[in-house]
């Protein structure tokens, strides 16, 4: 079984999606969870058997099925963990949407399980377009996830969010086409500059760099949008708010990390060149959105709306910490990666717990709900101190390293960084002030009954997860500390040359007197 | 090569012909009584001639070419035909009555497709071209007592006409100035300096075969025709004559313009481009499926013709897996609008109808789904692979511009698919349309949309190799 788990975990949603389409909707309800909760065993089997340190790519599969491209699937230590965070949070998803959703429930648990399996495709594809068809073919679930169990403005936000991300997408196609066309392989490994065979030779494959700047620019496109940075993040609130709650836990925990993880698989690896060049693109548009988003999150009178503008302040830091090219800094974006996973899809189940009480998602509805729902207002809290970076908490670790990353890389970078840290303190500890504490004006909002066992189910684990990945990181870090090593060892050569002038530390051998004649 | 060989190459198009005759016959001995018979004879004759394909040579001295392209062409356009046939009866009986006619004059559009794909010579390729016309009008005609569908016939007819005459120039000029009509003689004269004289021929020509595909500029006639005629043989009109049209212009281009690539590949480039844009925009304010469908049709047409610009085996190979998986897509999407009835069983075009379908009629409405976003280019459905395989040989032939634009362009058009799928998913239900009752339809429905389903993946390699064998022959 271990020789083919990764087929298995594709397969296996797929074929629960088909199922629960002819069942009735508790049926329904029952087979999602039960196949969700499956693979979430077999992601900790995964991971069990994982081999920390051992070969590069892991759970290795290779089917000729296509012509064209094959089955190949297999893992490192980042798909590992982005793998684990999906599965993971997808009975989560399940569990929240196990009443807020009554009508067309076998076709929405379908929906999600195509989802989950188009997730697991994306992280473990091994080959170029195999990945391209799993990234791509996760709009459809989500259209529909937007589009049928939205909110009032669901149609335009659905609209927006496929066609935005489609053509951020198909320019990322011509980049493909071209790279398969001069290497003759459509292997990822050997597209990321391990040795391959082609017709009866081994080759490398090199790409000029000049090219490396079109192709970059056509990647950046699709993943920038996928992200996503500004000023191409417009999709992303309206889709947010109007996505159901699980819709959003989903999109916000995993979709937003596929623009992430491309960066680390595709653009990093395979355009070192042209990412050196061009990484004060990725550091200006970082910079704006950490400053900007934050200071939008501050206004907004919608939770969900303020929660999305948050993502795109925390991704910024993952493309900063990405492209500082040094270590600290890459395994921090990763860190942040897997920390605003759990941390927003925490967030928007925080909301989505008062939304299905309430029915409105206006902050000024609501106060006080530390009186009457004490348990809701501590993982509320927990969340919010997670978002703002308290140590202990998953966030810490990411965005502290991130920034240790960028410091070296580029102070200027670090410094508005930093700034943006504090905004996100301000609007998390503004939003939680208004919700949680002092008195509700609204006798409705005051009479809420406190979280129920499905909620405190859903909410619990990813508070220890929260928990453990602050407090003991290393669990995470440890399989994917070889990979960045790996990837930096192809970048380093031709990173650009940071400001921060690091200079190695002299030891304790004491210094000579010197003379200091020659100077006069 | 003896008349006995030649005419033992063309037997796909002899016993479509005699068949075709002897049905005629029937028809007229028997009356519409016979449709029925006449069906399943039209549907066998088509197996008949399917499994006749796979002779190789030239016959009748330089007229006719059998060989792997015109194959995978004809296999093509006889699948479409017998698709044709097997969608209209319950149609034909609800609008006006069956008639035994039908399904002879397929089978000469057929006849005249497969002339069209195996000609080697400028006068075949106009015979055969006239023929498929000549039925195709009477067929977008048939329902007699329809001022839509007259209209439909009538427009086609003149602007047919006017094309054909387009063509008849353009062939004219190339006779003039290359002193030959076989596409080896003209092949051999555009090697040498290409004059006005030869350049205007190919212009000629080139916009003559535009008009057939619909193309644009050449596509106003498209969505008229497409709503006006009956929609099983504007089913056809999607497919069959596109391939056979396609095939045709391949085979012009690249043997006998391909020693003169510069001078055309341009104008592939901006009919390419031209298509994929305006086809997409026209089709965002329609309100009727089968226009829609009609501009879709332009659409598609713009994305094969990307491959043909590259004009290299590459690309010819993607055009046939195009045409081949998208014949499968517009075979499937007719087959879905011949079900919108209203509860009395009448034929209803309009898109609104379709609103909240997925809850009243599960599969037909998945299926749509499945075409439309198959159609848009979404991966994992099939349409994503064939638009793969154009952009692929643009790219490789060099043509970055024009791969970006033309893919960027797509974008566009997946918004009026995917409102197709939001009315059908996302809108309240509007009033029941009456059950699918046809077998028939419902099997080519249900074997389509399989087929367009990522289930279809597992064919690529079965399809890259017909295709990859179909471009061999050409150069």
């Amino acid at each position: 079984m271990m020789a083919h788990i990764l087929s298995i975990m594709i397969g296996l949603p797929i074929a629960a999606a088909l199922i629960s389409l002819f069942v009735s909707a508790n049926a329904a309800r029952w087979t999602a969870l039960a196949t969700t909760l499956t693979l979430f065993v077999l992601g900790i089997v995964l991971w069990l058997n994982y081999d920390i340190g051992g070969a590069q790519w892991q759970f290795v599969e290779k089917a000729e099925v296509f012509g064209r491209f094959s089955w190949a699937l297999g893992i490192d230590g980042i798909a590992l963990m982005l793998i684990v965070l999906s599965v993971f949070l997808m009975p989560i998803c399940i569990l929240a949407s196990w009443e807020a959703i009554e009508k067309r429930v076998p076709e929405y648990m379908a929906a999600f399980l195509l989802m989950e399996a188009l997730m697991i495709g994306v992280f473990a594809a091994q080959d170029l377009f195999l990945f391209y068809i799993f990234f791509e073919a996760g709009l459809i679930p989500m259209y529909l996830i937007i589009g049928i169990w939205g909110g009032a403005e669901r149609i335009y936000a659905s609209y927006k969010f496929f066609l935005y991300t489609l053509l951020g997408s198909v320019l990322m196609l011509i980049a493909m086409l071209w790279m398969v066309g001069q290497s003759g392989t459509t292997y990822i490994p050997a597209l990321m500059g391990e040795p391959y065979l082609d017709q009866g030779m081994i080759k490398v494959f090199v790409i000029p760099p000049e090219v490396q700047t079109w192709l970059w620019l056509a990647f950046f496109a699709s993943f920038a949008v996928k992200m996503p940075m500004w000023p191409v993040h417009t999709w992303l609130p309206d889709a947010h708010v109007q996505a159901p709650t699980a819709g959003s836990v989903i999109l916000a925990g995993v979709l937003l990390k596929m623009g992430g993880y491309g960066f680390v698989r595709f653009s990093l690896p395979m355009f070192p060149d042209a990412s050196a060049q061009l990484v004060w693109i990725v550091f200006g548009l970082s910079m704006v959105a950490v400053v900007y988003t934050s200071l939008v999150a501050l206004v907004q009178n919608d939770m969900k709306k303020l929660i999305a503008y948050s993502s795109v302040a925390h991704m910024a830091f993952v493309t900063i910490g990405l492209f500082t090219f040094n270590r600290q800094g890459i395994e921090g974006a990763l860190m942040v990666m897997l920390a605003h996973g759990l941390v927003s899809g925490a967030l928007f189940l925080c909301v989505g717990v008062i939304y299905d009480r309430l029915h409105t998602r206006e902050i000024s509805r609501y106060g006080g709900l530390s009186n009457n729902m004490p348990y809701y207002a501590l993982f509320f809290m927990l969340f919010t101190m997670a978002s703002v970076g308290l140590p202990g908490t998953a966030n810490f670790v990411g965005e502290f390293l991130a920034l240790v990353g960028a410091y070296k890389a580029n102070s200027w970078v670090a410094a508005v960084a930093t700034i943006g840290i504090i905004l996100g303190a301000a609007y998390m500890l503004y939003l939680y002030r208004r919700v949680a504490f002092g008195t509700s004006d609204n006798a409705d909002a005051a009479a809420m009954p406190d979280l129920n066992a499905r909620e405190w189910i859903m909410l619990a684990p990813i508070a220890a997860a929260t928990l453990w990945m602050g407090v003991y990181p290393e669990s995470f870090l440890a399989p994917m500390r070889k990979d960045v090593g790996t990837l930096l060892q192809r970048i380093t050569p031709g990173a650009p040359a940071g400001d921060a002038q690091l200079t190695k530390g002299k030891g304790i051998t004491p210094a000579k007197p010197k003379s200091h004649e020659g100077h006069h | 090569m003896s008349i006995v060989d030649s005419l033992n190459l063309t037997r796909p198009e002899l016993i479509l012909s005699i068949g075709a005759t002897a049905l005629m016959l029937v028809a007229a001995w028997a009356g519409d009584k016979a449709t029925r018979f006449s069906n399943m004879a039209a549907i066998a004759l088509l197996f008949a001639a399917a499994a006749s394909l796979g002779g190789r040579g030239i016959a009748f001295d330089g007229l006719y070419s059998a060989d792997a392209f015109s194959d995978f062409a004809k296999l093509l356009i006889y699948l479409a035909a017998g698709v044709a046939i097997i969608l209209s009866p319950r149609w034909f009986e609800k609008e006006d009555r069956l008639r035994a006619e039908y399904p002879v004059l397929i089978l000469l559009a057929a006849v005249g497709m497969g002339m069209m794909v195996s000609a080697v010579n400028l006068l075949t390729l106009y015979v055969g071209l006239e023929m498929q016309s000549l039925a195709a009008y009477v067929l977008a005609s048939f329902v007699r007592n329809d001022s839509r569908a007259s209209e439909a016939g009538l427009k086609y007819f003149v602007l047919g006409a006017l094309a054909s005459g387009i063509l008849l120039y353009g062939i004219s000029l190339l006779y003039g100035f290359t002193g030959s009509i076989d596409y080896a003689g003209i092949a051999a004269s555009l090697q040498a300096e290409i004059g006005p004289g030869k350049l205007f021929g190919i212009v000629f020509v080139l916009a003559g075969l535009s008009f057939k595909i619909a193309a644009v500029p050449f596509h106003m006639w498209t969505p008229d025709v497409y709503e006006g005629a009956p929609t099983p043989v504007t089913a056809y009109f999607g497919s069959a004559p596109k391939v056979a049209a396609v095939a045709l212009m391949v085979r012009v281009t690249v043997e006998a313009m391909g020693t003169a690539t510069n001078s055309w590949q341009q104008i592939l480039i901006f009919t390419a481009l031209a298509s994929i844009v305006l086809g997409a925009i026209g089709a965002i304010g329609q309100t009727n499926i089968k226009r829609l469908l009609a501009y879709s049709s332009i659409n598609n047409i713009g994305f094969a013709l990307v491959g043909l610009a590259a004009g290299t085996e590459l690309g010819v190979s993607a055009i046939m897996s195009y045409m081949a998986i998208y014949v499968l897509m517009t075979l499937g999407s007719f087959a879905c609008v011949l079900q919108m009835r209203d509860a009395d069983g009448n034929h209803v075009e309009d898109i609104a109808s379709l609103a909240g379908l997925s809850r009243r009629q599960k599969p037909l409405a998945a299926a749509l789904a499945i075409f439309m976003f198959s159609l848009a280019g979404i991966p994992p459905l099939l349409g994503f692979w064939a638009k793969f395989l154009v952009f692929d040989a643009a790219v490789q032939a060099g043509l970055f511009p024009l791969a970006a634009i033309g893919i960027t362009a797509s974008v566009i058009g997946a918004y009026y698919y995917l409102k197709i799928i939001k009315i059908m998913y996302f809108d309240e239900p509007a009033s029941d349309y009456a059950p699918v009752t046809s077998y028939g339809e419902a099997s080519v429905i249900a074997l389509t949309a399989i087929a367009v389903s990522p289930l279809g993946y597992l064919a690529i390699p079965t399809l890259a190799a017909a295709s990859a064998t179909a471009a061999r022959a050409l150069f």
